[in-house]
């Protein structure tokens, strides 16, 4: 399975990083070469296996309703690139 | 069904029935949001109910919280529907500014509950409408775009409060059934207390796939996905023009692309929400912070004893034990509040009444001030005894209906205010005596006129007792009295 | 000076406790070595004046009942520090200062400890040689423009050129194993689910743990008593009973079965790696071990499933770096562009490799060939050990297929990179525990590791046959300080 330029380019939008053609074309190479090294899996029949999910062999622990968190507002626009002190400040979304 | 019940759009000779389909988002009633420790509470300040989970910090886990799978399972249980014993937690990833972790916690191919189904009550009879599936996931934070015109401001209060979403199967057939399925389960879920359905705020928001055929075809239509519609006026609306816009494209030849829209509130119609080409891929897989979701029998047993008794079982109930009318018993139970009242007025008054005046004075009242019976200006307790002093003579119906508007704004039992203002019926039959035979003497003509067959008079004489008692006379014992002195 | 830096942590903590040195002439003595040794480019935060100041407080009413009383320790720059820049090693946190701190290194305050600052590391844990960061590339103290390993190379680089007693560092693929095997230092992954991730900076969910990295095997139990806690703040944190794993150390081995698995003798593999191994193997005979021979026969697609695996988690959790709330943002016309020059600018090109594998198998079309495919690999190979366990108690492999190469000779082929890890990976995608002693050198005298994997959740087993084993190797560094200034 080999990816070519046209995909990369997809999954660079789809991961929100942005590529120019001489890095696509290094990333294509790149890529490829690790995909080929991956391909080795293909050679092990799974049909009957159960993918592994969770090491930690045990249950999802569960926690009680309560509230521990109050108002930490400062705490958490601390480390907000933008000034407000109420929200977080993002460029218009283009819908 | 009778046919000329279907909600079907017309053009020219064809005719195409609608397919709708609902995924309801309900926000969990719960102290503390699904995977961290932060509150739920709705209209508070920007950022102020946000965790370090809340803000995908870096090196920040989800720790789930025990009762908000209790009420999706109970949610699921009031649903007919399956609780799968082990369900599984995917991440539904894409970017947006108001999720944070860049992923949504949600569940994909193992829901926490399975296939169910909720009773509607249409006019010609029920129609049994198939739940495909109820799952957990975090709701998103809010983008407020309108108040800097350059940026996006956003709130991430709301993100990680614990969402059931529950899909529908695509058996709704017209705007009124959407109304009726979202009442119901809103209803379900008040009753459960799993969830305030309070659409204004929020708590309860539908995404709405609409496809058309024609009638007798068997075959499902392309459907578009009209998202986050937050009333069900909105809904209706939505449908109705979704349903003629895509009747456009099949009339003129062309195929409807299956898209995401949304429902423009000013304009009222659906718009693209986007293109084709950047379409999500959501790329999900499980969680690896979370284990698989394991709930044993006891834990589902034990839910299902705190279940109370739902709106389908309280109607039979009303209707068997109180000989309401299925009409009736629908309006009393549709809100658990209501329902709640009504119980309480019955316990010592007359059940027809109590009907009656719940259903006709009490719901104008709330209507008009746009109150809650929960809100109620006139406590159950002062309904329950007004209805008891029109039972036992003390006023009547048309007295009793004054004293109902002064109860409406002034917190008084209506014993006090009959008092107070001297409203008690006058039901001695020697003073109405004297009354009626005062009015037969003043009016000689009429008497005469009456007795020569000018039957509609009555209604005159028994109008002049009423005016020199000041209407409190016993309409009854006047009607009696009247009666016997004029024939 | 020079009698401080070289005690090991337990014979510094019983001077400490002994009252022989103090907190403060320790700390001190740690700080005035790693001012010298900034070329080696360990650290990419220091926070000395607050450790002498909390040294000071400890020498004045410090509890000497704690585990590391006044011991003042650096840790991998992947660990969130309440009030100190964490990194990541990354350009997109360069300016990140967390406002609370990870479970593991509270729990080394909590036991006394001092901070001394945040080591180097490959960019958000993703590399074999330190090569990866955005602070630079960190030298090893074994030799001129010599790679530590990685993905904690800064952190086993200041361990072997003794800038800090012991340390902290997280293993994914090896990323604690392969550097101790390069600078020849002890390194212990401990079974997945012993020690909290809470407040780690993720790389790869269900393969990260947190490790100490020690002079030796006894410190490495030392540090694992303290770091190895139930924690409700993770969700895949195991409760189970932890040993005290220093007091019962023990170098009595006799009658252990060590597994030797055929399938790590891989194809072209040094001939010093080989003898480093056989030499393993007879020393654990003249230790009264038993040496059985095992088959684990899935090894081989160890090292791709993980490069599915680990990616797309990591694509998954590094999504958060988005500009938005915290860490470097560029500008952007509209949100989308933001995002975009955000990221570009703000990862390196590995981190960008690998997010777009991991977003590739994940993909539509893809999840059920690669990331499903590599689950179920996952489980044959651990349904491997499960197998080999039933005859055996630890098994013996080398850490590394090399010793340590110089800065830049493997920068130019991901793959050739990749396969530092190939007996270490094997380890993360099972969740068992394992540990890297040194057992040797190789022709430049560059150290050669050894690895023992054990039983999951069974530590101790693993600490007595490397502590038993340690003790004959004698194997010592002889480091001669070229770096310092």
């Amino acid at each position: 399975m080999s990816i070519d330029l046209k995909t990369i380019k997809h999954i660079a939008k789809l991961s929100r990083i942005s590529i120019d053609d001489k890095k696509a074309k290094e990333l294509e190479k790149d890529l490829n070469s690790i995909f080929e090294f991956i391909e080795a899996l293909n050679k092990v029949d799974t049909k009957k296996v159960d993918p592994l999910t969770s090491i930690a062999e045990t249950s999802l622990k569960l926690r009680g309703d309560e509230v521990k968190t109050k108002n930490i507002r400062e705490q958490i626009l601390k480390n907000s690139p933008d000034e407000n002190k109420d929200f977080f400040v993002v460029p218009k979304v283009v819908e | 069904m009778s046919k000329n019940k279907e909600y079907l759009i017309k053009r020219g000779n064809s005719e195409y029935e609608v397919i709708i389909g609902l995924e309801v988002h309900a926000q969990v009633l719960s102290k503390s949001k699904l995977f961290s420790d932060s509150p739920t509470n709705f209209g508070a300040e920007p950022n102020t109910q946000v965790s370090l989970v809340d803000a995908a910090f870096p090196g920040m886990l989800p720790v789930i919280n025990e009762f908000c799978i209790k009420q999706a399972v109970k949610t699921g249980i009031g649903l007919n529907a399956a609780i799968n014993k082990k369900s599984i937690f995917d991440r539904k990833n894409y970017f947006y500014a108001d999720l944070p972790q860049g992923y949504q916690i949600s569940q994909y191919k193992d829901p926490i509950v399975g296939e169910g189904s909720i009773l509607l009550d249409l006019p010609d009879g029920e129609k049994k409408v198939g739940i495909e599936r109820l799952h957990l996931e975090q709701d998103a934070g809010k983008s407020i775009h309108d108040i800097d015109p350059q940026n996006t401001l956003v709130d991430l209060n709301r993100s990680g409060v614990a969402l059931m979403e529950i899909v529908s199967k695509p058996d709704l057939r017209s705007p009124e059934e959407v109304n009726l399925y979202i009442k119901k389960l809103r209803s379900i879920m008040r009753y459960l207390g799993t969830c305030d359905g309070n659409m204004q705020e929020g708590s309860l928001r539908a995404d709405v796939n609409v496809s058309i055929r024609k009638t007798g075809d068997k075959k499902l239509g392309t459907r578009c996905e009209i998202k986050n519609v937050n009333s069900i006026k909105f809904m209706q609306m939505a449908i109705e023009y979704e349903a003629n816009r895509q009747a456009d494209i099949l009339e003129e030849g062309g195929s409807i692309d299956q898209e995401t829209r949304l429902f423009d509130t000013k304009k009222n119609e659906t718009r693209s929400m986007r293109s084709k080409e950047d379409a999500h891929d959501y790329r999900y897989f499980p969680d690896p912070d979370l284990l698989p979701l394991e709930l044993t029998d006891d834990f589902i047993s034990k839910i299902k004893k705190e279940i109370p008794e739902l709106p389908d079982e309280k109607k039979k109930r009303f209707v068997d034990k109180f000989k309401l009318t299925p009409y009736e018993a629908n309006i009393l139970v549709s809100d658990i509040e209501t329902s709640k009242y009504f119980e309480d007025v019955i316990k010592n008054s007359d059940i027809k009444l109590a009907t009656n005046w719940i259903t006709g004075e009490l719901f104008a009242l709330l209507n008009d001030r746009n109150l809650e019976i929960s809100q109620s200006p006139i406590s159950s307790k002062n309904l329950s005894s007004l209805i008891n002093l029109i039972k036992d003579g003390t006023i009547s119906g048309k007295i009793a209906k004054t004293v109902f508007e002064i109860m409406a704004n002034e917190s008084k039992d209506p014993k006090s205010i009959i008092d107070e203002k001297g409203l008690k019926q006058q039901s001695d039959p020697k003073e109405i005596e004297k009354i009626v035979d005062d009015v037969i003497k003043e009016n000689p003509k009429n008497v005469e006129l009456f007795k020569s067959g000018k039957d509609k008079l009555f209604g005159f004489f028994v109008g002049q007792v009423m005016k020199k008692t000041d209407g409190k006379a016993n309409p009854k014992l006047v009607n009696d009295i009247l009666k016997k002195k004029l024939n | 000076m020079s009698d401080i830096i070289n005690l090991t942590l337990s014979a510094l903590i019983d001077k400490i406790k002994n009252k022989e040195l103090s907190s403060q002439e320790i700390t001190k003595a740690y700080i005035a070595r790693a001012e010298k040794s900034k070329d080696l480019n360990t650290y990419i935060t220091t926070d000395f004046e607050n450790a002498i100041e909390k040294a000071k407080k400890f020498d004045e009413k410090g509890n000497f009942d704690y585990k590391l009383p006044g011991v003042p320790l650096a840790v991998k720059d992947l660990f969130c520090t309440n009030n100190l820049k964490t990194t990541a090693g990354s350009k997109i946190l360069s300016n990140f200062i967390p406002s609370y701190e990870s479970t593991v290194t509270q729990h080394l305050w909590d036991e006394g400890a001092i901070l001394l600052g945040k080591l180097n590391c490959d960019e958000f844990a993703m590399g074999s040689s330190n090569e990866t960061s955005f602070f630079g590339n960190v030298e090893s103290p074994v030799g001129k423009k010599v790679v530590p390993g990685g993905s904690s190379g800064g952190s086993a680089s200041a361990l072997a050129a003794k800038l800090t007693p012991a340390t902290i560092g997280t293993d994914t693929g090896g990323s604690i194993r392969q550097p101790a095997s390069f600078t020849g230092t002890v390194g212990l992954k401990p079974t997945y689910g012993s020690c909290s991730r809470y407040g780690i900076v993720a790389f790869a969910s269900s393969l990260d743990q947190a490790g100490p990295m020690t002079q030796d095997v006894s410190d490495a139990a030392l540090m694992l008593d303290v770091i190895s806690k139930y924690d409700t703040k993770d969700s895949t944190s195991v409760n189970f009973k932890r040993g005290d794993y220093f007091k019962s150390l023990s170098s009595n081995i006799k009658g252990k079965k060590i597994g030797i698995p055929k399938e790590y003798r891989v194809d072209g593999m040094p001939k010093e790696i080989e003898s480093l191994w056989q030499d393993g193997i007879t020393l654990l005979k003249k230790l009264g071990a038993k040496i059985i021979d095992i088959s684990l026969p899935h090894t081989k697609y160890a090292l791709p499933a993980y490069y599915i695996v680990a990616p797309a988690e990591a694509s998954s959790n590094l999504a958060r770096y988005d500009g938005v709330k915290y860490g470097y943002r560029s500008e952007g016309e509209n949100l989308i562009s933001m995002y975009e020059n955000t990221r570009s600018e703000g990862f390196g090109d590995e981190v960008k490799r690998r997010i777009m594998i991991g977003t590739y198998v994940l993909s539509s079309g893809y999840y059920d060939a690669y990331y499903l495919k590599a689950q179920k690999i996952r489980r044959l190979i651990k349904n491997d050990f499960d197998e080999a366990y039933k005859s055996v108690d630890a098994i013996l492999t080398p850490s590394t297929p090399s010793s340590a190469f110089k800065i830049g000779d493997k920068t130019d082929d991901p793959v050739s990179m990749y396969l530092n890890d190939i007996f270490t990976v094997p380890v993360n995608l099972s969740g068992l525990p394992a540990i890297s002693i040194p057992a040797g050198k190789d022709k430049n005298n560059y150290p050669l590791g050894l690895q023992l994997i054990g039983k999951a959740f069974e530590e101790q087993n693993l600490l007595d046959i490397s502590y038993s084993m340690e003790k004959e190797l004698s194997f010592k560094n002889n480091l001669q300080d070229w770096w310092i200034k």
